[in-house]
């Protein structure tokens, strides 16, 4: 896999404030990335920096070898800011063919349009859309082209449930596609299952960068099990050294190295067990713990 | 060629929120206002009934082609920070260079638009009302090119301003100022000078060259120096006659390339 976009001791100042401190962070091709944090974590000017918007203090962000804001480099990216905006004077397909010609590409932009659900809304204004509707006419700005990259900033706001579902599908393809993609992004629970990679940032420090389950391992949260017994309790806490939750069921916590292990001694008890459930830790969980975390 | 796209883009814009068919009323209106108000005088002065509607509308632009050109150019930066779209703009390869340039194309069309209809409607009824030289013709010809040019002036100054601002609210204080200080202000003050000067060195030297460094003047001297018939009209003969004939055609060319370079420069600055 290349790196499209390489990040090394990213610094910022804003004024005597320093808002980005040594930031490291790659995305390769064909990769999603989420990038958490509160706001004012420093995820927009990462994002402001990758774009070149922002002038950096020291530090060195490459997008495929390219220079941030060089022509190159913004040829290669896509990006969707935060709630999108756009002249309300134009209508959505004049929007695009603006875009498509900045670009230089000769884009099939009533398709690009059918594709986020816009087709109805073509040749309305935009001054007449909806929230989601601006968002979806932003997503379809992304698709102009072939993007090496694509940064989209909290691209699910204002976006309703299905709406989102879609929105997910074209990031998938996008990065099937050979995309990079880096998503700043609150919803938790919709990068946890989108995204190959989290990223959390926290007070301009990247304190995260890992899978999921490597950064289950690295927190050492616990992977909770759940076992239902066919009649008494007592034997499963004394095989598993678990703890009582009622008549029936009983609660243990292991790491993960333990779970294959504690699996076959469950399993080895056969008929004394109805049921097992296994909650891994989740983002929420782990996004808490490294947000929140203290600095070393 | 990016720059067109973004100047047809702003065109369509200016053309759906009727600027364009605004701009061109008031100039119809004021230039048709202007002429069969200055009707009068002919008679007296020996000069045709176009020379006298050009010399009024001389007036008329000086205040109206700056302030046309402000209204439309103020917007154009800190309008597309605050709708938060300029950001996605400058992620397309298009430099911020080629932004301006296609902007200012598009406004300065619309400027054209409006100054052409205009002035043409009024001199063409002056024309038939009262009669039309060759000098006058030209004369007007000679109007509407430099109205032009004094409002293509005024839009770089505007976006200069828009760049600066941190709001397009700000902005549009800032070019009310601009517009008060080029063309009201400025000229007081240096008719300030000349009275307590009482025709000293100042009045006889260095008067006419601050006078035509300000594009406003120089559009007023350019138009009253090249036609005698217009220079009589107006009695202002004097001003005009102490500088070379050169003076007012460069530092109206000369201005709007330095506002583009000032708004440029002030543009890069722009972190949206």
């Amino acid at each position: 896999m290349d790196k499209i976009l390489e990040i090394q001791g990213l610094v910022k100042d804003r004024g005597k404030t320093r808002v980005l401190h040594g930031v490291d962070l790659t995305v390769s091709t064909g990769e999603r990335v989420a990038l958490l944090g509160h706001n004012g974590a420093g995820k927009s000017t990462l994002i402001k920096t990758v774009l070149g918007l922002t002038k950096m203090g020291g530090g060195s962000v490459k997008i495929a070898g390219y220079k941030p804001g060089s022509a190159a480099a913004r040829a290669d990216t896509a990006f969707l800011p935060e709630a999108v905006s756009f002249h309300p004077a134009l209508t959505g397909r004049e929007q695009l063919t603006l875009f498509a010609r900045l670009a230089g590409q000769k884009a099939d932009i009533a398709g690009l349009l059918e594709r986020v659900g816009l087709a109805d809304a073509l040749d309305r204004r935009i001054g007449t859309y909806s929230k989601g509707m601006r968002q979806r006419l932003g997503l379809a700005q992304v698709l102009l082209g072939k993007p090496k990259l694509a940064l989209l900033d909290e691209p699910t706001s204002g976006l309703d449930p299905i709406s989102r579902q879609d929105l997910y599908a074209i990031i998938d393809e996008l990065a099937a596609g050979g995309c990079a993609v880096l998503i700043a992004s609150h919803a938790l629970t919709e990068v946890e299952a989108r995204t190959d990679r989290i990223a959390i940032m926290r007070k301009g420090h990247l304190v995260a960068d890992d899978t999921l389950a490597g950064l289950s391992a690295k927190a050492g949260l616990r992977t909770k099990m759940r076992v239902r017994a066919t009649s008494d309790a007592d034997t499963l806490v004394k095989f598993t050294g678990g703890r009582r939750m009622n008549g029936a069921s009983v609660e243990i916590e292991i790491d993960a190295a333990g779970k294959m292990d504690m699996l076959q001694k469950i399993a080895a008890m056969g008929g004394a067990v109805a049921d097992v459930d296994i909650t891994p830790p989740r983002l929420e969980d782990l996004y808490r713990h490294y947000a929140k975390e203290e600095m070393h | 060629m990016r720059f067109l796209a973004i100047a047809q883009a702003e065109m369509r814009i200016l053309a759906r929120n009727r600027w364009l068919f605004m701009a061109t009323l008031i100039m119809v209106l004021f230039a048709l206002a202007l002429t069969f108000a200055g009707s009068a005088p002919t008679g007296t002065l020996g000069v045709d009934m176009l020379t006298v509607s050009v010399t009024s509308m001389t007036t008329l632009s000086v205040y109206l082609a700056p302030l046309l050109a402000l209204m439309m150019a103020f917007d154009a930066v800190a309008g597309d920070v605050e709708r938060g779209s300029l950001g996605l703009l400058l992620s397309y390869p298009a430099g911020r260079g080629e932004i301006l340039l296609g902007k200012f194309a598009a406004h300065l069309a619309a400027l054209t638009i409006a100054m052409t209809i205009g002035f043409g409607a009024a001199g063409a009824i002056a024309a038939y009302m009262g009669g039309a030289g060759q000098d006058s013709v030209l004369a007007l010809l000679r109007l509407i090119g430099t109205s032009v040019l004094l409002g293509g002036v005024f839009l770089t100054l505007g976006y200069m301003v828009s760049s600066l601002a941190k709001s397009a609210t700000a902005a549009a204080g800032m070019a009310a100022g601009l517009w008060l200080i080029f063309v009201v202000l400025y000229d007081l003050g240096l008719l300030g000078a000349v009275v307590m000067d009482s025709g000293g060195w100042f009045t006889e030297t260095l008067f006419p060259w601050l006078m035509v460094a300000n594009p406003a003047d120089a559009f007023r001297l350019w138009n009253i120096a090249s036609s005698e018939s217009v220079a009589l009209a107006s009695g202002m003969v004097g001003a005009a006659s102490a500088l070379p004939s050169w003076a007012a055609p460069v530092s109206l060319a000369v201005w709007p390339l330095l506002g583009f370079a000032f708004a440029r420069l002030a543009f890069r600055r722009v972190e949206p």
